[in-house]
């Protein structure tokens, strides 16, 4: 027609239709997910009203949400008070784009391969976009005209550029090792082989504490402590807009886990399988199907972990938190770095003695 | 400075271990605690559908008593209006009829019988006062509304099912009561 290869267009648009309505899913049963894991842990028992088991809740919530009336304080930066959480989702679905979440599926007589866009500065992009997060974070502080909500999102901002440098660090170690920006090279390197947490332990404790950071999450949420300024950067938003600001941050924490998991856990890799030899048991598209399952077990598996050390551990202070992350991540990240890069070296050139 | 009392405990001030200082044992200790409450067993239980019992001397609802040919007890006397603190209830009497020696124990009874829920405390200073044994507290609780005038509970929602007519429903509402069968 115009010159413009539609197939190509077509396969990447129902890609990442799903991919955003799947994240959207699955942020959604995260709420669910946190409240029931939340009440085992407190010896009571969650939602279970709401269908079975309490699996319609979410539902409930969103239609709560949409049904609630929207405050707009009159004295807010109109257009910016919008853009806050709008800002804050759409980094948080846009990071997406670059996960690997399978190999390849075979439909139609081509090879679709299961990541929206394998640019070859992979991590390096999903970063630029968490701190493009920060922007939605301060807008929505700035703009309810509340001196708590700019407490609260400077205090947020403060805390997410700090970490991100340490996070930076810790995987400049790990890329010394992999030699490579992209993804989905760094997960076929990891597939029936060694896993990158046997190689850098102690980088990823320090990628995982800085995950938690970055997600304004337990123990370092008080950005959004509830007894602390009253609600935070999102005091000022009813309806939907919250709900936005909230569903960012189960997006944030999902994709984080599944960033982890590419990492360091070998992202798709079916653990203690020969994946080789199973591709050729089963054929590409049920490969792809048990890729992707093992890959949602992980990153379920991780954001269980989020909220299991939730209800756990008390939230810092804020000058312990910014003693964190400064004085103890940041040399703690270099040493890592040091001594990858020493270790590599000396793999490389033998020893020089 | 001088301890004030004998009982002072030394406070133990010793600087923090390695161990301790990295927190993540600590850490580590914590989580395995909420993990393993998971497992534990769950006091909640499955409100409407599983009800803990109360005790007998529980004070709900009022229920007008009947006897046990079916004939209304209360002779509209205001014993139990005069002894409410929170003068709940209201009432009309009314003279019986020829016809009606069936409906009605005494000479007078209660036309209209009101109580206002929104103001009765349940403290059972009517089931007290009541010299004819007509009003008690039961085990129900008094349920939701949506408007004032749906609490003000009525004669025909307090009385007690005939015992002539429904005796199932005459038993069930009388509930354990038979054993708090006190003297008057």
């Amino acid at each position: 027609m115009l010159f413009i290869d539609w197939t190509i267009v077509i396969e990447k648009f129902v890609l990442i239709a799903v991919v955003v309505f799947g994240s959207l899913g699955i942020a959604m049963y995260s709420t669910w997910a946190e409240r029931k894991v939340a009440a085992l842990m407190q010896d009571r028992r969650g939602p279970n009203r709401a269908g079975p088991f309490g699996l319609f809740q979410p539902l409930a919530d969103g239609l709560k949400l949409f049904m609630k009336e929207e405050i707009i304080p009159t004295y807010s930066a109109g257009f910016l008070f919008i853009l806050g959480p709008c800002l804050a989702m759409i980094t948080a679905v846009m990071t997406s784009a670059v996960i690997p979440w399978g190999d390849k599926v075979h439909f139609f007589g081509r090879d679709i391969s299961l990541q929206i866009a394998d640019i070859n500065i992979g991590i390096l992009y999903v970063f630029g976009v968490v701190s493009l997060g920060v922007y939605g974070i301060m807008i929505g502080g700035w703009a309810s005209n509340n001196k708590y909500s700019l407490m609260g999102a400077l205090r947020a901002a403060s805390q997410i550029i700090s970490y991100e440098l340490s996070m930076g660090i810790a995987l400049i170690a790990l890329l010394m090792l992999t030699g490579t920006l992209s993804l989905k090279t760094m997960v076929s390197q990891q597939m029936d082989h060694i896993w990158n947490i046997a190689k850098q332990p102690l980088g990823f404790l320090i990628f995982l504490v800085c995950a938690f950071a970055e997600c304004n999450r337990t123990p370092f949420d008080l950005a959004e402590a509830e007894n602390e300024l009253v609600a935070g950067y999102h005091t000022e938003y009813s309806s939907m807009k919250l709900g936005f600001y909230l569903f960012a941050e189960y997006i944030n924490m999902f994709i984080s886990s599944a960033v982890m998991v590419s990492l360091f856990f070998g992202g798709y890799d079916i653990p203690f399988i020969n994946d080789a030899h199973l591709l050729q048991h089963v054929g590409t598209n049920w490969m792809a199907f048990f890729h992707i399952i093992c890959l949602l077990g992980k990153i379920i598996c991780f954001i269980l972990f989020f909220m299991w050390v939730r209800w756990t551990i008390p939230r810092f202070r804020y000058d312990q938190l910014m003693n964190l992350g400064w004085k103890l991540l940041i040399p703690l990240a270099l040493a890592n770095m040091t001594i990858t890069g020493v270790i590599v070296l000396w793999h490389h050139y033998g020893s020089p003695f | 400075m001088e301890a004030l009392t004998n009982r002072v405990k030394p406070v133990d001030r010793r600087p923090m271990s390695f161990l301790e200082k990295i927190y993540l044992p600590a850490i580590m200790k914590g989580m395995s605690i909420t993990f393993g409450h998971i497992f534990k067993k769950r006091p909640t239980i499955n409100y409407p559908e599983k009800i803990r019992p109360f005790s007998p001397v529980f004070r709900g609802l009022q229920i007008l008593n009947r006897d046990e040919e079916g004939r209304e007890n209360c002779t509209a006397c205001g014993l139990c209006a005069v002894a409410c603190p929170a003068e709940a209830i209201t009432m009309e009497g009314a003279e019986r009829k020829l016809g009606e020696e069936h409906l009605y124990r005494e000479e007078k009874y209660a036309a209209k019988y009101e109580i206002n829920m929104l103001r009765c405390i349940f403290c059972g200073l009517c089931e007290e006062a009541c010299p004819k044994d007509a009003i008690y507290l039961s085990e129900t609780f008094a349920p939701a509304n949506y408007q004032r005038k749906g609490f003000i509970y009525g004669k025909d929602d307090l009385l007690i099912p005939d015992p002539k007519t429904e005796p199932e429903a005459y038993a069930k509402a009388k509930g354990n009561r038979a054993n708090k069968e006190t003297v008057k």
